[in-house]
């Protein structure tokens, strides 16, 4: 265990070294910058933005300014942001926990509904249901997120006027029931497309249960259909689904860009964006990190996890 | 991951159940980490205003580098010694009068300059303003490791000496008029938080700025909005509400659909898009109008280009554009029509300049006039060069995008080839715009600084970045006509005196056409009814210009 769990360490923090490296690179090589902000202000000088890049130490070959970069983030220091000057650690623990209200909801929403469609899917196979679904996660898979986002807020906000068409909460109502009230609409919007994939690999796990020989065994006991499920397809089914949800858990946490622009919602998911808009470097390198170190944290988690309760997979 | 799998699983539904249930507590819960909203002590202001932005403020220390959308904020938190009115007239805000050669605040030479305070001005936290804050706030511009948003005009400010907590004089190195609106921008800071701060880029003031304003900093949720609350020891007339709420919605659309449904009282910057112009009038409960901007939108032409060189080419094209199906098929017809860089509302605007005429016919015989032939493959050239070039913007702007496409073809009539290579804003503002590397670009620009009639960062020969001025002259226009000018109307005080030099500026440029004008731009502001003292003033950049007017009627 302890040998397994030091080589796959080691091997991500190279991954981690890698793509710091190219995200450094790639983000400044590309032309613009977070001066380009002011280039249509009359006031600003070449020298005044001249004097910015320097004094944001942004004049220094770029390798120094990565190897400063990666000194003091192994310190503990991710840097502060250029637009608004506060810790870039700050800046996405703001962010995080909006993205883990919609997100959060939005996964529970998906896993529970997507995991019964699934399940069902599987043990009615090709009845009206079973096309139902199938169709269903077409649909949803096919069709962008922020239109269903727009013909949500079109009907339930401007025509029905029973949703907020927006927005995490009323401003200046802080209660659950606001929250809650704010959340519907987005977490089952993002649900639509999380439910489509986990009831199509619900599905196909269940499948592959039911048709092992003991299922067929149990059956030949004479146990009930129900009781077959319940005891012994489900629980295995969902194992390789823990995968899966290890390998979602860092979109959970790295936000949804379009929707919640189109909700209005102040999540990681924008945050990229507008930093991405604004060159905000230390920020999207921050959250290029962030994310990196989430993807790798998660796999080897699932990995573990997996290992544990499958006790044929040797760690080593 | 394996496909074989046990009867054995520790995994139960059970478990699944729980840990589902666990996650949606978690959510349930996390409203609570998002701290509670400060709110006024106050009694009579009542009510709150809550203002869509499709940008976000994030730099609340007014003399830092920052962006239009943070004005909203500096403008309702913090004040300056004048405030420029909706006639572009100076009027004394922090100061006691704006000092002139008459009243004898600028001596005569315009180098020594006298200004006076109010005595009845606290900041936020109790503490009296004094000239201490004036000389503290124009010495920390120029500091070197201050990062300062312009420093131009600061920078000649020599000898600040405080002659009375009411009073200080300071001499100029050089005369520069325009300085009296640059300090109508330039909002004071307190003395005695900000000296304490070893770095003034990291200070705690930045996320949390104590002004004299009409409104006191309350919370900001990043990414999402931030709130401000009534001060009631303002020294001017207001606060009429209570809450002043700064929304930040990034998408236009979005933007407009929360005003729709009421969750915004009024729109600010990008304001309603031209297209939905016709559609927002109809709202009930809401009055939506048309205020002009400061900006005007133009196709700029890179005269270092062979093709641009010849006035003739210039010419040509700003024949070839019919603005007006422009301005009514395109943008709905909300814009004005223009034939300068100087806004309407302006003291300075020469309304005598000949007017633009759609004319192909003409276009295309100043061309022949010229030598510029056409080609085999039907494009004009002369000496060699061909009449082609790109014209670029910011990708994703789509009425923008439309009229390229219009041009593009109008152009085409004429034998001139006109390809569209647009870019995102980050790319298009950087150096690709300010050293002059595009061939010609669409833009929406603003040639003023803080309202004063003032263009040389726009138009003088010095402010070439591309060949190392200290300026955006982007379009690298050189006339030593309109050099001498500029330069002797930023000696000039007198606004008579003065009126007389920027209409001739005008007459100049649009003789030479550096940029073809489309039209300026025309702001669709919506705010919901009842909604009383909100003023627009095109001589600044944001609609939140003077909150502390605003009030609901009861």
């Amino acid at each position: 265990m302890r040998g397994f769990l030091l080589n796959r360490l080691s091997q991500s923090l190279v991954l981690l070294l890698i793509v710091s490296v190219i995200g450094f690179v790639v983000l400044n090589l590309l032309p613009g910058g977070p001066l380009a902000q002011f280039g249509l202000d009359p006031s600003m000088t070449q020298d005044d933005l001249n004097r910015l890049k320097e004094q944001l130490g942004l004049n220094r070959p770029l390798w120094m300014q990565y190897l400063d970069w990666a000194w003091r983030l192994v310190q503990g220091d991710w840097g502060h942001s250029f637009r608004d000057g506060a810790p870039v650690l700050d800046v996405i623990g703001r962010h995080l926990v909006a993205t883990l209200l919609l997100m959060g909801s939005s996964t529970v929403i998906a896993i529970a509904i997507g995991t019964w469609i699934g399940i069902r899917g599987a043990t009615h196979r090709y009845s009206a249901f079973d096309y139902l679904a199938t169709v269903g996660a077409m649909v949803a898979l096919s069709i962008p997120t922020f239109w269903f986002g727009l013909i949500g807020i079109y009907v339930f906000s401007l025509q029905l006027g029973w949703l907020p068409a927006g927005n995490m909460y009323t401003i200046g109502d802080g209660s659950a029931l606001n929250y809650l009230h704010h959340l519907i609409m987005p977490s089952i919007v993002l649900a639509l497309v999380h439910v489509a994939i986990w009831s199509r690999y619900m599905r196909t796990a269940t499948l592959d249960v039911i048709s092992q020989d003991f299922v067929k065994t149990a059956r030949a006991k004479g146990l009930s259909e129900r009781r077959i499920l319940m005891k012994h397809v489900v629980g295995n089914a969902l194992l390789p689904m823990i995968t899966l949800a290890g390998m979602q858990l860092p979109s959970v946490l790295t936000g949804a860009l379009v929707t919640e622009t189109v909700f209005t919602w102040p999540g990681m998911g924008r945050l990229f964006l507008d930093s991405l808009g604004y060159s905000d470097y230390p920020v999207v390198m921050g959250l290029l990190m962030f994310s990196a170190i989430l993807v790798v944290l998660c796999n080897l988690i699932a990995d573990i996890v997996v290992a544990i309760i499958d006790p044929r997979i040797r760690l080593s | 991951m394996t496909k074989d799998s046990t009867p054995k699983s520790g995994y139960s539904r059970r478990d699944a159940l729980r840990l589902m249930a666990a996650g949606g507590l978690a959510c349930f819960a996390a409203p609570n980490l998002l701290g509670k909203p400060a709110f006024a002590d106050t009694a009579n202001p009542t009510g709150r205003v809550v203002v869509g932005l499709s940008q976000e403020p994030t730099v609340f220390h007014p003399l830092m580098a920052h962006i239009e959308v943070d004005d909203a904020v500096h403008f309702s938190v913090f004040d300056a010694l004048f405030r420029m009115d909706p006639k572009g007239v100076l009027q004394p805000n922090l100061a006691a009068e704006v000092p002139t050669q008459q009243n004898g605040g600028i001596s005569e030479d315009g180098l020594n300059w006298r200004i006076r305070l109010r005595d009845d001005v606290r900041w936020h936290d109790g503490e009296p303003f004094t000239a201490e804050d004036v000389k503290f706030t124009l010495e920390l511009i120029t500091n070197p490791n201050f990062r300062a948003w312009r420093t131009g005009g600061h920078s000649l400010v020599r000898d600040i000496t405080v002659v009375s907590p009411t009073e200080l004089t300071w001499r100029m190195e050089e005369v520069f008029a325009p300085y009296l609106s640059f300090l109508a921008e330039t909002f004071m800071v307190p003395k005695h938080i900000l000296e304490k701060e070893a770095d003034p880029n990291t200070a705690a003031f930045n996320q949390a700025p104590v002004g004299t304003g009409a409104f006191k900093w309350a919370q900001r949720v990043a990414g999402d909005h931030l709130e401000l609350v009534a001060n009631p020891e303002y020294f001017g007339d207001g606060p009429y509400i209570e809450r002043l709420i700064f929304k930040y919605i990034p998408d236009m659309t979005v933007l407009y659909t929360q005003f729709k449904s009421g969750d915004i009282d009024l729109t600010d910057q990008a304001y309603i898009t031209a297209d939905h112009y016709e559609e927002a009038k109809t709202l009930p409960g809401r009055v939506v109008t048309l205020q002009p901007g400061a900006s005007l939108e133009s196709i700029f032409l890179n005269l270092e280009k062979p093709q641009f060189k010849d006035p003739a080419v210039r010419q040509a094209l700003y024949a070839a554009i019919d603005r007006n199906a422009i301005n009514d098929a395109i943008y709905y017809g909300v814009n004005t029509l223009t034939e300068t860089f100087m806004p309407k509302a302006s003291y300075y605007h020469n309304p005598k300049l000949p007017a633009q005429e759609f004319n192909l016919d003409r276009a295309r015989k100043i061309l022949d006039e010229a030598g510029w032939v056409p080609g085999p493959d039907g494009i004009r050239a002369k000496d060699g060069v061909r009449l082609s070039f790109a014209n670029s913007t910011t990708s994703g702007n789509n009425l923008r995008e439309q009229v390229q496409q219009f041009l593009q073809q109008t152009f085409a009539e004429i034998g001139v080839e006109m390809t569209i290579s647009n870019m995102p804003a980050a790319v298009m503002w950087g150096d690709f715009w300010l050293k002059s590397q595009f061939d010609s670009a669409m833009a929406g620009v603003t040639y003023l600084i803080a309202a004063d009639p003032d263009a040389t960062n726009r138009l003088h020969t010095s402010a070439i970045g591309a060949k190392g001025g200290k300026g955006s002259n982007t379009a690298q226009y050189s006339n030593p006509e309109v050099d001498a000018l500029l330069e002797k109307g930023a000696r000039t005080f007198d606004p008579e005196a003065r009126r007389e030099i920027y209409y001739r500026v005008q007459e100049i440029v649009r003789e030479d056409l550096p940029f073809l004008p489309l039209f300026a731009p025309t702001n669709v502001v919506g705010r919901k009814e009842g909604l009383e003292g909100w003023e627009p003033n095109s001589n600044t950049r944001t609609a939140s210009w003077h909150a502390a007017g605003w009030r609901w009627q009861s």
